[in-house]
């Protein structure tokens, strides 16, 4: 729900730009980022609030992702406020620097424009590359529309730097969807978002007291850095809640790590992630206005996944569909496959649909009839919208 | 000493006294960017700390990407700073190339270390595209068909300001270079051929000597490259007469990776050089 508060400023802005907007209030003074579709309109926005001295920052215009990665990851280490953007291929080719920057939990913020994976060649959207970075120690979170995207942004760079957490963080909005669509924004004054986010203290480079980052590691350490980074992660859970009521305080929208719409008295429930959430909210409401007590449940917060919140609300109702833009092929949908884990042990059937995939259209109305299909016992356990 | 005895060196590896060398130089104020490479065991586990500079050790293709942000960092703290990325010959010139490149097109402020041990010697003695023509390794077992990626005049081609060449042989020649690169601003490189006993078959005791050999046949040549000039350096320069240098087969017989070379490649490598020497002629006349 958004409502007007007195010290937003509303503007209309694409998803792109309005990230682009966040990032400059967030003040990051080393920035690396390699043109992709659909993120390349947020570089040449950043690039310009560069030029005109609106953001004082070092843009490095590195040769690919790969670098793109290593630059913020170098960067972080050693104490600036980083960012960096991409999708698809992009966020593929940066994969071995995902990990690293996770392994060495450096905070840093990434936005990924959620695209299709090649073969074959989609420039469309779909959840394939982000979910496949499920497991690289990053604080994962998904935007439903721009506003969301913007406000995501700001507190990213809390949340990633928090000393609780130092966990890297990714930002998903769908590609083309939210970065090209022009909607309306409530954007902070530049100075309250300085009072939102405090100064960066994070910093391994000392040349008063050196230390090795990333060096060899014994079984046993390694298994130490990999058990703190899951206690860290458990941690980001309470932090990420905290960090949204205080966001909140200041704008009056609500952010947790799930957002719950019609779903305290559902009898079905449509579990979803990212801006198709928008169409599911639609549909759960028609379905309402015909007498079928449906509700929408958004995952906001991927990793950490809130299990608990999932467990709690899958708990109270008789079936639930859980839409998939990503799929862990041999298994089934990427979220699907976390809300049953979540959900086990309740007698509660867990449905799930895949679609949308490499920009496949879904309309409120495909949504509309799987929850009718589900309420009549139609629907099978694993659909796909082909 | 600025890195820390008892480190994991084979017994007769250069990589310790030339990476002293070096930080000798850069002084306390330095980082270290350091991908995957013999560096990476020398310098120890997590518990340790093998150097009193920071180290920042890196995925094998990023170093020098880690390190363009490592100074763009330090240059938005106002901490003076020299970033050094310190990375073998397949880390630079193969898997490691497309960052190099970008970085150096960029000219970022760094100084970039290649330590060419001419093959993968961390995982074994692979070829890489620095071994040399002929040398026998455990991918090329009857000797490599193809000739050495010619690493430092590529870099030189991306117009950065500074070049150099150098051997741990001549470590006056080789710290001068590094004082020199220490204090202009932008992309520097430096490429130290480095000698390995294992890798290069030979006695551990000879390491200098294979390395000085390699200077004096004329098939490392020492020089500099200042704002696209190239300079010959220490010893080099007396070679350009062939007279002055000593026959490749002197420095090919006394390691065994080259053991199984016929006549013919030898002379084959023996007129590669003479043409390289040619070349440099040319150059710097
Ligand atoms: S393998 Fe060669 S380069 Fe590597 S540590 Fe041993 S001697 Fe040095």
């Amino acid at each position: 729900m958004q409502t007007t508060y007195k010290r937003s400023i509303v503007t209309g802005m694409v998803g792109n730009h309005a990230v682009a907007y966040a990032v400059r209030q967030a003040k990051p003074q080393v920035l690396a980022v390699y043109p992709i579709t659909p993120q390349t309109t947020m570089l040449e926005k950043l690039s310009e609030y560069i030029d005109k001295g609106q953001l004082k920052a070092r843009l490095i215009r590195v040769e690919s992702e790969h670098s793109a990665l290593a630059s913020v990851y170098g960067a972080a280490l050693s104490g600036a406020r980083v960012f960096t953007a991409t999708a698809s291929q992009g966020l593929l080719y940066m994969t071995e620097m995902i990990y690293w920057a996770g392994g060495q939990r450096v905070p840093m913020v990434a936005a990924v424009a959620t695209r299709a994976i090649a073969s074959p060649w989609s420039i469309l959207d779909d959840h394939q590359d982000i979910m496949g970075k499920r497991d690289s120690i990053w604080v994962q979170m998904s935007a439903e529309n721009v506003q969301e995207a913007y406000d995501l942004t700001l507190m990213a760079f809390r949340i990633s730097e928090h000393e609780n957490v130092t966990l890297p963080v990714m930002m998903g909005f769908d590609g083309f969807i939210l970065t090209h669509t022009m909607e309306r924004v409530e954007v902070l004054p530049d100075e309250v978002v300085d009072q939102f986010l405090p100064e960066r203290r994070f910093n391994l480079v000392d040349f008063d007291d050196p230390v090795g980052v990333g060096s060899v590691a014994t079984p046993e350490d390694y298994m130490f850095y990999r058990y703190e980074a899951q206690r860290s992660m458990e941690r980001a859970k309470r932090v990420i809640e905290d960090i949204g009521k205080d966001y909140e305080n200041i704008t009056g929208r609500e952010y947790g790590l799930v957002e719950c719409y019609m779903c305290e008295d559902a009898d079905y429930l449509v579990i979803s992630m990212g801006a198709w959430s928008g169409d599911a909210r639609v549909a759960a409401q028609r379905e309402r206005d015909k007498g079928l007590r449906a509700g929408l449940l958004k995952i906001r917060v991927f990793r950490p996944f809130p299990k608990e919140k999932v467990r709690e609300y899958v708990r109270r109702v008789r079936g639930v569909v859980v839409m998939d833009r990503a799929v862990s092929f041999g298994s089934g949908g990427v979220l699907g496959i976390e809300v049953k884990s979540s959900s086990y042990g309740l007698d509660v059937p867990i449905h799930n649909v895949i679609g949308g995939l490499g920009g496949k259209d879904v309309r409120p109305m495909h949504i509309q009839k799987v929850l009718e299909d589900l309420s009549q016992g139609k629907l099978e356990e694993e659909r796909w919208l082909l | 000493m600025m890195l820390m005895r008892g480190n994991a060196a084979c017994p007769g590896c250069p990589i310790p006294r030339e990476l002293d060398a070096l930080l000798e130089v850069t002084g306390k104020n330095t980082v270290l960017v350091v991908p995957a490479s013999c560096t990476t065991v020398i310098m120890g586990d997590s518990k340790g700390m093998p150097s009193k500079v920071p180290v920042i050790h890196s995925a094998f293709a990023a170093s020098a990407a880690i390190a363009s942000g490592v100074k763009s960092a330090l240059d938005a703290r106002g901490e003076k700073a020299t970033v050094v990325v310190w990375a073998g010959d397949g880390g630079t010139g193969d898997i490691g190339f497309a960052s190099l490149s970008g970085a150096a097109e960029r000219n970022e402020d760094i100084i970039y270390v290649c330590y060419d041990n001419e093959a993968y010697m961390n995982t074994g003695v692979q070829r890489s595209g620095l071994t040399p023509y002929g040398a026998w390794t455990t991918t090329t077992p009857s000797g490599k068909r193809e000739r050495k990626k010619p690493l430092p005049q590529l870099v030189a081609q991306h117009g950065v300001p500074y070049v150099a060449t150098a051997s741990i042989a001549y470590l006056f020649d080789y710290q001068a270079k590094i004082r020199k690169a220490k204090d202009i601003t932008g992309f520097r490189y430096i490429h130290l051929l480095s000698p390995c006993p294992p890798g290069w078959k030979f006695d551990s005791s000879l390491t200098v000597q294979v390395a000085k050999l390699a200077v004096e046949t004329g098939i490392w040549p020492l020089y500099e490259i200042e704002d696209g000039k190239l300079r010959l350096t220490s010893v080099s320069k007396t070679l350009l007469d062939k007279a002055n240098r000593k026959p490749v087969v002197e420095y090919l017989k006394l390691q065994g990776r080259f053991a199984n070379l016929s006549d013919e490649d030898v002379k084959r490598i023996q007129n590669d050089v003479d043409e390289m020497w040619e070349e440099l002629s040319k150059i710097v006349s």
